[in-house]
């Protein structure tokens, strides 16, 4: 009896003691961003050691300490499995003391982590995942969507490839939320323009051998196949189709499309396809310093998810500090009233609905020829306005939009 | 003409494409065959010998500038011995015990082989440049075949055929066969079955080794395709029944051609297809189709 009595009063005294508000509040005394990705699959080279990289950089660049308290930077590998990504927030959340959980690369577990985040109230930043959920359905205060989405990529080289003629379309789809999502955004902006969507073949993730669905493409006869897959399988598809004599008639236009995969793919094979990107590494100065950094510490040139995954730590941070907490509805209402100038984005915000919005850029691989160095592989074709780069917020379903 | 709301051409098309998936699968569930003939050992590695030869061939092409035809030669040896190496080492410890002890220590072979290389290389996977001799297509009318896949088939076919004469109709195939049967006995006419144990395996990885660099211009060489492919092998040597030669091969390719209709039909379906034949022949036919029942 005296000794609950006890613990009541230290609880009361504990309540009493956090409810001042002139002192700064770290809960535990630390702030911990979790990087979750994929550390060992088929993105993970999109995400992975890269990823957690860039966040330690930006936690080492703003000093490893916040409000007088460690930064730590904690990892884990969700596999590419929802399940496995939303286990280990809950853990985080619960019992690991993490604020902030950045990257998140592949949708099905960037949907499933921005659901467990709602319901533990804590922040998540989705950086390398594009399903258009997160600023929708699924979205809260906790939830940022950073880097790009499906509406953007269907907007850039979607739209391009509709407005240079491309009008009937046949699509390669990987078979789970990102693909399907994606499949969608770019049919809704092919038939906007007056196209037509003759097709798709649903493939599983990691695909090895596209020939047979390269084949079913070619029968379409459609005027352009459309890859809405990433990583190994874009760069699988894409060589199938090269392999199969299907560019001769048609052409391809790959949906998501990663400065590794153009890596990977070699310029003989991706010379002269459109992309959009949020940022390449030799956009600027500040891009070019911040990627030799990077370079220096991981051996590859960062990708938009990575240096989003830098500049949005860099935020979160800056907005802890400016709330004087990490208190997560607090850190939530100063990010979205706070400005991002940095090396990511010149000018962006994030808005009612989560959505983190700044412009996007059109770019082009270029051939070998033009290419003068190793990773030296993009040249600008046209920068997408920032409200015309991401979904109108009156067209959100995400109930915090005021309508 | 349509079959089942296919145009013929593309059906035809379809089943070419599935015997060049078949032939892999054929080439490597061989390997899984004979091992777990001789050695009774199920060996989960052999998708990252698979992928270890993609990568060998890939690494001697890139600082030795060895040609693709000498790699093909090359490297299954190289892998091979790697394989011999590991029979001494380690395999030759568990042959007395349970066989899920050897299923555990492949598989976290497996797990050592796959991160090396992912350290290494990353996931992202390498472009291996396809043979001058084998580039360009073949318009066969309904289809356009690129010339190294048809190549593909066509090595497949002549491996798994001299595999089967090797094994039948020679006189180390004979004493194999004995070795399998009758262990004791085969070591008491003075031959040396440890030896033989070693030889197997070390064929057996070389094997998967040459399908690895058959692979490699077909796909990119990165690290998991060995174990995206290892699964359905594995699928396929159940099917065909454990230990039996011809019926992998012949499985294989049938396979193949299964799988890739099912692309044409329903190909959400496509990667479970295999897993299906295989409930439906284990319930059937519980030693599958080629295999005997075990006395």
């Amino acid at each position: 009896m005296v000794k609950s009595l006890h613990i009541s009063l230290a609880a009361s005294a504990a309540l009493a003691f956090s409810a001042l508000p002139s002192i700064a509040q770290v809960s535990d005394d630390v702030v911990r961003i979790g990087v979750l990705g994929d550390l060992s699959g088929i993105y993970s080279d999109l995400s992975g050691k890269g990823a957690i990289e860039a966040v330690k950089m930006a936690a080492e660049d703003f000093g490893g300490t916040v409000l007088g308290k460690k930064i730590d930077v904690v990892s884990a590998d969700h596999l590419n499995k929802p399940d496995v990504g939303a286990a280990k927030a809950r853990e985080w959340f619960d019992t690991g003391g993490v604020d902030l959980i950045n990257d998140l690369a592949n949708s099905g577990v960037a949907r499933a982590v921005a659901g467990v985040a709602k319901e533990k109230k804590r922040h998540v930043i989705v950086n390398g995942a594009s399903n258009m959920g997160i600023t929708n359905e699924l979205c809260s205060p906790y939830a940022i969507h950073y880097a790009y989405d499906a509406y953007s990529l269907a907007h850039g080289t979607g739209k391009a490839v509709v407005e240079q003629g491309g009008k009937t379309w046949f699509f390669l789809t990987v078979d789970f939320a990102f693909g399907i999502g994606l499949e969608q955004q770019v049919s809704n902006v092919v038939r906007a323009n007056k196209g037509r969507v003759v097709g798709a073949a649903r493939h599983p993730l990691a695909t090895t051998d596209f020939s047979s669905y390269i084949l079913q493409a070619q029968a379409s006869k459609a005027e352009i196949i459309g890859v809405a897959s990433t990583g190994a399988d874009a760069v699988n598809a894409i060589k199938a189709a090269v392999e199969f004599g299907a560019t001769k008639n048609q052409k391809l236009a790959a949906l998501l499309l990663w400065i590794e995969d153009v890596h990977s793919l070699g310029l003989p094979a991706a010379q002269g396809l459109l992309l959009t990107n949020a940022w390449y590494w030799d956009m600027n100065e500040d891009t070019r310093k911040f990627a030799k950094r990077f370079f220096d510490r991981v051996g590859k040139m960062p990708n938009m998810a990575q240096a989003a995954d830098y500049s949005s730590t860099m935020f979160y941070l800056n907005a802890v500090k400016a709330a004087g907490t990490d208190d997560a509805d607090k850190v939530s209402a100063k990010m979205r009233e706070t400005k991002v100038h940095d090396m990511f984005t010149k000018d962006g915000h994030v808005r009612a609905d989560g959505r983190f919005v700044h412009d996007m850029y059109l770019w082009q691989v270029k051939t070998p020829a033009e290419s003068k160095a190793p990773w030296d592989y993009l040249k600008p074709v046209a920068t997408i306005p920032a409200e015309q780069a991401f979904q109108p917020l009156s067209e959100s379903t995400c109930p915090l939009v005021k309508k | 003409m349509e079959i089942f709301g296919v145009p013929l051409q593309a059906f035809l098309g379809q089943i070419i494409l599935g015997l060049v998936n078949g032939a892999f699968y054929a080439v490597l569930s061989l390997g899984l065959a004979i091992i777990f003939g001789l050695l009774r050992i199920v060996n989960f590695a052999h998708g990252a010998f698979f992928m270890t030869g993609a990568f060998v061939a890939f690494i001697l092409g890139r600082h030795l500038n060895l040609g693709y035809w000498s790699s093909l030669l090359a490297v299954p040896v190289v892998v091979g011995l790697f394989g011999v190496l590991f029979e001494r080492l380690f395999l030759r410890r568990i042959y007395g015990l349970d066989p899920i002890y050897g299923l555990l220590l492949t598989f976290g072979l497996v797990l050592v082989i796959e991160g090396g290389f992912r350290v290494a290389f990353g996931s992202s996977g390498h472009p291996f440049p396809t043979p001058p001799e084998l580039r360009g297509v073949w318009d066969l009318g309904f289809m356009i075949l690129p010339v190294y896949r048809a190549f593909v088939i066509g090595v497949a076919v002549v491996v798994c055929l001299a595999t089967w004469f090797i094994i039948e109709k020679t006189r180390v195939g004979a004493y194999l066969r004995a070795a399998t049967e009758r262990p004791d006995l085969t070591r008491a006419f003075g031959i040396n079955v440890p030896l033989l144990l070693t030889l197997t395996y070390g064929s057996g990885v070389g094997l998967a080794a040459f399908a690895g660099v058959l692979a490699a211009p077909i796909q990119h060489v990165y690290p998991s395709m060995g174990s995206d492919l290892v699964i359905i092998v594995f699928a396929i040597v159940v099917i065909g029944g454990l230990g039996s030669i011809m019926g992998s091969a012949v499985t294989g390719l049938g396979l193949g051609v299964i799988e890739g209709l099912t692309k044409v039909y329903y190909s959400q379906a496509s990667a479970t297809v295999v897993f299906l034949v295989m409930a439906l022949v284990l319930l059937l036919r519980p030693a599958g189709l080629f295999g005997r029942e075990e006395t």
